[in-house]
């Protein structure tokens, strides 16, 4: 159980200094590197909370996917990171105080109720072969199918969605028209022409 | 021991730092879509705490609900990202005026 406490706190660090390198650093693609290590901490933290299975998707889904996509457009935008940096911290002095009261406020509450509450907050241990995806898949295929179908409507529609905004036609580009190549017939393009054989001289 | 608390103290501070992420990086576009990932992630940590403090998995069904909106609405927001940058050769929030009135 220490151990696990002392896992918890060490990786609950790195994701709060992931989470500030994040927001306080310059380069956007050193941006993203903090959110790859920010994303796999959470992975592991939901491991240490026996969510196995969304700590796995959260591994390949984020940071397999989403990520490369984020430093697929930064690394294609070529944004000027000069520009960005100035005015960066005109608002910060503020940002920060208010964050720091919103933080100091909430943890006080969070901690209030469990001093005050005779239920300890701590998680009972699952049963003896207990598996998280066979329990998470049957309630996803059953109670919330539904659900999961608008679910792959959505990743659908995102998909097309991206392809039609970034689809581009550039003027002056030599293309084939396919359909007209596909409705070509022989006797467009081929004329026979009836012609008498010429004689030997 | 690690408990409810301690996943909701993180969510927290995690949610926190985001909204300032988002005052702070007021002019880039991308770190704004950055931040707002962040604060998905810190979304998620309350459902997946209150799912094993409960013992329902039905918390778990909602994270990977919000995964997926979360990962279309990064596809999206990225794809409009690309054709503003095409338009305008600039990501900068400040320089997104034309609707003003």
């Amino acid at each position: 159980m220490l151990f696990h406490a002392i896992l918890f706190y060490v990786f609950s660090a790195i994701l709060i200094a992931a989470a500030c390198g994040v927001i306080f650093s310059k380069n956007p693609v050193h941006a993203i590197m903090f959110l790859v290590l920010a994303f796999f901490q959470s992975a592991m933290l939901w491991l240490l909370a026996e969510a196995e299975f969304l700590a796995i998707v959260l591994v390949l889904v984020y940071v397999g996917a989403v990520m490369v996509l984020f430093l697929f457009v930064v690394m294609m935008l070529e944004v000027n990171v000069e520009a960005v940096k100035r005015g960066l911290t005109r608002f910060a002095p503020l940002a920060i105080g208010v964050a720091l009261l919103m933080a100091f406020e909430l943890v006080q509450l969070i901690w209030l109720r469990s001093q005050s509450d005779t239920l300890p907050g701590v998680f009972e241990p699952y049963p003896e072969g207990y598996s998280n995806t066979k329990s998470l898949g049957s309630v996803l295929y059953t109670e919330h199918v539904y659900a999961f179908e608008i679910a792959a409507v959505v990743l659908l529609l995102a998909i097309v969605a991206a392809i039609t905004l970034t689809m581009r036609k550039r003027p002056g580009l030599k293309v084939q028209n396919i359909s007209k190549q596909v409705a070509v017939r022989a006797k467009d393009r081929l004329r026979v022409v009836k012609m008498e054989s010429e004689k030997k001289q | 021991m690690i408990g409810l608390q301690h996943f909701l103290t993180l969510s927290a501070m995690l949610f926190v730092l985001s909204i300032a992420g988002i005052v702070i990086n007021r002019r880039n576009l991308i770190l704004l879509l950055m931040c707002i990932e962040l604060m998905l992630l810190a979304v998620n940590f309350n459902f997946i705490a209150f799912s094993r403090y409960l013992g329902d998995d039905t918390g778990q069904v909602f994270v990977f609900f919000i995964l997926t909106v979360a990962a279309a609405e990064a596809a999206i927001g990225l794809a409009i990202l690309v054709v503003l940058f095409r338009s305008r050769r600039s990501i900068n929030v400040q320089e997104l005026n034309t609707m003003k009135g």
